[in-house]
């Protein structure tokens, strides 16, 4: 009886900032008060129909969906080298490929924020992209790595020996074995990215600004609900991304095929 | 002959595995490569499928020089010891991997996969994915992809290992008889010398990366060339002795003992012979080739008892005396032993 109220009480707390947050997002009144006084979908309306919100989204897409691109081909290849590969200094560079994960945000931020400046590039959402590729890396790098281990090397000299080319044996054969991986490094990748704030913040303007800062610079303007409706469906659209990936992808074979 | 090592060296990392062999596969033949492990018998057979390249020397398939072309244009069939069967690929379609390979029409790849299933008797199983399948059955999908596009050769590395006993001995037998059927040129890889000798036509015994002997089944274990040979089949006791007479071996510790067959021994000369367990005979006392021994252990093994006793001069005899024997054993007693003259193998 103890341990299920401690259960509840734990998920109360876990949840509760979220709770705060839909509730308020309902609220009739400009003001952000809980518990709401009202119902309206006036601020869901808001969201919708402000501009700078609607750019951030179509740069929030172009960003994570050009730094998920190129990061899934980069990781696999960093996995099976990582694996596979003839390499000096293996543990070496394991440990810069899963780096950007133990680098704080701000540092990365201002270091990209330099390199950024230096070549001109302040303008453009290709700074973002670069930046983000480098911060979804290493979930991409784990995950298939995590399948490349699950691989028998003798599978690819089997191919061989049928006829198959190394790339046709990669094709056929390896790249198949690698969906499990190659779909949750995918998922952490969009997730990761779609929530980027820290680093985003120092390389975007008003023009690249990708929705989390966007959203942060009406927090700091303007203190309505809009941000609660924008940040309800944020939570929404990651918790269905979520529950779609574990119900059609197996996400748990995933993590415990060890 | 259908393919020839010549010369061919492999090191690993300042480690040689395998160290200028030569080696000729005939026609239809059934060639095993016997050793116990790091012999170099497996580096050898990914040196003929083409997943090592040599160090130094040539590889020859039909006569035509493939030293520097990679598997996937050798065309060889390959059986792995672990099977490496497509796992997400049905039984079927890991079948038809090769022959969509080679560009195949999808009528033609259809009939041969037919058939190849059909060989292997797992026809009513193309729709399954190979882990649905017994370890056997695997071995067989795995056997039915390597022999369904053809090859000119197929190597079959340790491929029983991994079966149970019992399911080992079904497949040795299935396998030669496939083989037979097939009449293709096979390269076998084990370390069982019961599966080599029940399946060869020639086997390569293999040590340290070169060919200790190469011959018929019967020869490698009626006249095993080297001590090695005689020791790795059939755990044979070998003896030191010095030759009297073109007949005679004096052994330390006991009275000369008559050799009878092979070669005439040069009087004078350091001997060494082999003897299998098997012939080594208790005897009721002293005798013609009868030497005292003490034995030192008794393993029980249902039909027969495996006895290791030792001479007078410390040299280790081994004996297997079939159950019941005709008088209780036991460890620390002296027996006699009869060591039949027509047992004796020369060692070179």
């Amino acid at each position: 009886m103890i341990r299920r109220l401690a259960v509840v009480a734990l998920l109360a707390f876990m949840t509760l900032p979220t709770v705060v947050v839909v509730a308020v997002s309902f609220n009739p009144t400009a003001i952000l008060s809980f518990p709401p006084g009202g119902f309206s979908l006036r601020w869901y309306a808001n969201v919708l129909t402000y501009p700078q919100f609607q750019r951030a989204a179509v740069n929030s897409l172009v960003v994570t969906g050009g730094a998920v691109a190129l990061a899934l081909p980069i990781g696999t290849l960093a996995a099976l080298a990582l694996e596979r590969g003839r390499l000096r200094g293996r543990n070496v560079w394991a440990a810069l490929l899963l780096s950007p994960l133990v680098v704080p945000g701000v540092a990365a931020g201002l270091g990209f924020l330099i390199l950024a400046a230096a070549l001109g590039l302040l303008r453009s959402r290709s700074v973002l992209i670069a930046a983000h590729v480098t911060l979804v890396l290493p979930f991409v790098v784990r995950s298939v790595w995590v399948s490349v281990r699950n691989l028998d090397p003798a599978l690819e000299r089997a191919a061989a020996s049928l006829g198959a080319t190394p790339w046709r044996a990669f094709r056929r054969v390896t790249l198949p074995l690698l969906r499990p991986g190659l779909f949750a490094g995918l998922l952490f990748a969009v997730v990761v990215s779609l929530n980027e704030f820290v680093v985003s913040l120092f390389i975007s303007n008003r023009v690249t600004e990708i929705l989390p800062v966007a959203m942060f610079t009406y927090v700091v303007n303007y203190t309505d609900p809009t941000i609660a409706a924008l940040s309800s469906l944020f939570i929404v659209a990651t918790f269905l991304v979520v529950w779609l990936a574990d119900r059609y992808l197996d996400l748990g074979r995933v993590f415990l095929q060890h | 002959m259908v393919v020839e090592l010549r010369g061919c060296t492999r090191d690993y990392a300042g480690v040689r595995a395998v160290d200028a062999l030569d080696l000729t596969v005939y026609e239809g033949e059934f060639l095993s490569l016997l050793g116990p492990s790091g012999c170099g018998k497996t580096t050898t057979l990914n040196l003929i499928a083409g997943f090592v390249a040599p160090t130094r020397g040539r590889i020859l398939v039909d006569g035509e020089d493939v030293t520097g072309r990679p598997a996937h244009l050798r065309g060889l069939g390959v059986v792995f010891q672990s099977y490496a069967l497509f796992p997400h690929l049905s039984v079927r379609e890991n079948v038809a991997f090769g022959l969509r390979e080679r560009r195949v029409a999808a009528a033609e790849i259809e009939r041969r996969v037919g058939d190849a299933l059909e060989l292997v008797r797992l026809d009513r199983h193309g729709r399954q994915r190979p882990a649905e399948l017994s370890g056997g059955m695997q071995q067989r999908v795995a056997l039915a992809r390597a022999l369904v596009y053809r090859p000119r050769v197929v190597l079959l590395d340790e491929p029983l290992a991994a079966l149970d006993k019992k399911l080992r001995e079904e497949m040795r037998d299935e396998l030669r008889a496939i083989q037979r059927s097939v009449g293709i040129t096979t390269v076998f890889v084990t370390h069982d010398q019961t599966e080599a000798l029940g399946l060869s036509d020639r086997i390569a015994v293999m040590s340290h990366g070169h060919i200790e002997q190469l011959g018929a089944p019967r020869e490698i274990y009626e006249h095993p060339a080297t001590r090695f040979v005689a020791d790795f089949i059939g755990a044979s006791t070998v003896l030191r002795g010095r030759a009297l007479d073109p007949e005679r071996v004096a052994v330390t510790g006991g009275p000369p003992l008559r050799v009878a067959g092979g070669r005439a021994l040069r009087a004078g000369a350091d001997v060494e012979l082999a003897i299998r367990p098997e012939r080594v005979r208790l005897a009721p006392g002293p005798g013609d080739n009868v030497v005292e021994a003490r034995i030192e252990g008794l393993v029980y093994q249902g039909a027969q008892t495996e006895v290791a006793a030792r001479l007078g001069d410390g040299q280790r005899v081994r004996a297997f005396v079939s159950e019941p024997t005709p008088a209780p054993l036991a460890a620390g007693q002296t027996v006699h032993l009869h060591l039949p003259a027509d047992a004796f193998m020369v060692l070179a």
